[in-house]
């Protein structure tokens, strides 16, 4: 009885201790944001000061912020539906109609992943010169749901894979086509699946910075590009950049608020069933 | 309404050939069985017929019609599976019409389709719960029901009742032979218990190792069963199997001895069989009689009562077990020295490779 009290005490604080660790440097940085930069740079770190909003209004009057926004939610958006546009009949085949080599491709398309980005740069810069993408909107789409695509495909193979194959087959019996068994049948079926694979696409998207940085300057620039246009190497502006990260992050983190229910579901199907 | 034929129909799983090449009709409107243990390919046959397993080899036709490039949408089969399979997101209601919907039949027509099968199924209150609120057996008229609505050429049944009680089992065998007899379709049902074959078919086939080891009505599986896997396979209690020497044989009559000594004269007319030769004898428990000169002197091990009857579990002197019938009131006891008699008019013989061999006399039904 005591032991068992006990472990729950020490899981508690074990658990807020991680928590707080991993919180800490976002709470740090929001807190920055309201610093003026001189207080921001103190040591000891000022704990109490007079708040202010005028790196924000700083931050706004240097950038246009909500055009910035517009591209990241265009973006992770747009790659996310591309990704699961093909990652949806690709899992599908995958997990229903196995053949010998599914495994292997199933590590290949992971194994992309392990390969560090800049590895491609040149020849995607290169491609994407030639193909008029370079700071295009459509251009980030594409190479963002390329990027994701491996893990979208991943969470959607094993998500199906939780679907009997006899549900599928019983529709056949019933008439269904390939695409109507997936549009009545298996999407119904497996859509908290789906919308988590789809909510950690749009934040995976969201936080790119690589490839927005690389292959964009201006017009098709996102919130990562704003964020890294106030980290100057001339001159210390901590509280501008807090200021700017902030204002970056702040969509995303509401949003994966308020989708953690759904997400928690989601990634731990196979295992509550 | 359909028949179905296969022909020379193979199924290979990789290197690993399963189905054997096999040949059969399934007449129009005829309650077919296909049954065997399992691994014996008999789902993989219905599955072949369904369009859900790749024919290997062979070819399948349905009405005549080639079916190797109609998928399995377009057959115009219905499927019950053993596991129902019904589609946990729709309504009871909506499974069952959902066939009716991806045909583009109106809504209306389709509600009344599926009040009409509800009502015969008994099912109406039901047809708004979802299927996880539902009951094994309620589940498995559902099942039935998604079939029926589309009023398909043919019933394909992959154990449907295996997953149901013993007492709903014996309901639902009733059940589907009215349904058969009322719908008139075709219907192929996959079970690997002998009874539900036996009760609810017109016809049987047993199938072993991915072959055919008879095709034939319940009545002739049980009477003549053609080979020693058949006759093993058919009946409850199992037919008793005992080794026995040809001791003399001609033309006319048949004598064969009991590793005890004992003969037994049997059989006019047994084909190629010479004295010396091992053959194995066949008997049902229902043949074999509890008799103080019987030929073969046993102690009861075990005897089990089912009122009516009782079955008497024995061990003969060689350590041969037999199972005999006996009257629900008989006065022997397990641990009792009794003595057995075969019934020679009743006895099967099976050569070496466990094949049957023929022979012409008042047992043998035909």
């Amino acid at each position: 009885m005591r032991n068992t009290w006990q472990a729950h005490w020490g899981l508690t604080i074990a658990g807020w201790t991680v928590a707080l660790l991993m919180f800490f440097p976002i709470l740090w940085m929001f807190v920055t944001s309201f610093k003026t930069e001189i207080t921001a740079v103190a040591t000891p770190p000022a704990v109490v000061f007079s708040p202010t909003l005028g790196n924000y209004a700083a931050v706004l009057e240097r950038a246009d912020y909500l055009a910035f926004a517009k591209n990241s939610l265009v973006v992770s958006l747009g790659s996310t539906l591309l990704a699961l546009l093909l990652g949806v009949p690709a899992a599908y085949s995958m997990a229903f109609f196995p053949t010998r080599a599914t495994p292997g491709i199933l590590l290949w398309m992971l194994s992309t992943k392990m390969l560090p980005a800049v590895g491609v740069l040149v020849p995607i810069y290169l491609l994407w010169r030639d193909l008029g993408l370079l700071d295009t909107v459509f251009g980030l789409v594409l190479i963002d749901s390329i990027s994701v695509l491996p893990i979208v495909v991943w969470m959607l193979f094993s998500f199906f894979r939780e679907v009997p194959a006899v549900i599928l087959e019983a529709s056949r019996m019933d008439g269904a086509t390939p695409i109507e068994e997936l549009t009545h049948v298996l999407l119904p079926l497996s859509t908290p699946g789906i919308a988590s694979t789809a909510l950690l696409s749009i934040i995976l998207c969201w936080n790119e910075a690589f490839w927005s940085l690389n292959l964009t300057t201006v017009k098709a620039a996102t919130l990562t590009a704003f964020t890294a246009s106030f980290a100057s190497p001339e001159g210390l502006f901590w509280a501008k950049l807090s200021a700017a990260s902030t204002l970056s992050i702040a969509p995303i983190l509401i949003f994966g608020w308020i989708s953690q229910r759904q997400m928690a579901r989601g990634l731990s199907f196979g295992a509550v069933k | 309404m359909a028949t179905i034929e296969l022909k020379n129909v193979r199924k290979r799983f990789g290197a690993h050939e399963v189905v054997h090449g096999i040949d059969l009709v399934i007449a129009d409107r005829e309650f077919m069985a296909f049954v065997g243990p399992s691994g014996c390919g008999k789902s993989t046959l219905l599955r072949m017929i369904a369009g859900l397993e790749e024919v290997s080899e062979g070819e399948v036709l349905i009405d005549g019609l080639p079916a190797q490039n109609v998928p399995p949408s377009k057959r115009g089969l219905a499927m019950v599976f053993q596991s129902y399979a019904l589609y946990p997101h729709m309504t009871v209601a909506e499974n069952m019409s959902f066939s009716l919907r991806l045909a583009g039949v109106p809504r209306e027509e389709r509600d009344q389709k599926v009040r009409s099968v509800a009502r015969i199924l008994e099912m109406e209150p039901l047809l708004d719960r979802k299927p996880r609120q539902l009951s094994g057996g309620q589940l498995q008229r559902v099942a039935i029901g998604r079939a029926m609505v589309r009023q398909p050429k043919a019933f394909l049944l992959d154990e449907p009742l295996s997953n149901l009680d013993a007492a709903l089992q014996a309901q639902m065998r009733l059940e589907l032979v009215r349904l058969h007899r009322e719908l008139n379709t075709t219907m192929v049902y996959v079970t690997h218990d002998q009874l539900e074959a036996m009760t609810m078919a017109d016809r049987i086939v047993v199938l072993n190792d991915g072959r055919v080891e008879q095709m034939g009505s319940p009545l002739e599986l049980y009477q003549n069963p053609a080979t020693l896997f058949v006759a093993g396979f058919i009946g409850t209690p199992k037919m008793n199997f005992l080794d026995v020497e040809v001791k003399a044989a001609s033309a006319e009559s048949l004598t064969l001895a009991f590793s005890n000594g004992a003969s037994l004269s049997v059989l006019p007319a047994v084909e190629r069989l010479t004295a010396g030769e091992r053959v194995k004898l066949g008997v049902r428990p229902e043949h074999v009689a509890l008799e103080q000169d019987g030929e073969l002197p046993g102690e009861i091990d075990v005897l089990e009562h089912l009122g009516p009857r009782a079955y008497l579990h024995a061990r003969l002197a060689d350590g041969t077990r037999l199972v005999a019938q006996a009257p629900g009131n008989t006065a022997v006891r397990a641990g009792d020295r009794v003595a057995f008699r075969i019934y020679p008019e009743a006895a099967h013989l099976f050569d070496g490779s466990g094949r049957a061999l023929g022979r012409s006399g008042p047992g043998a039904g035909g």
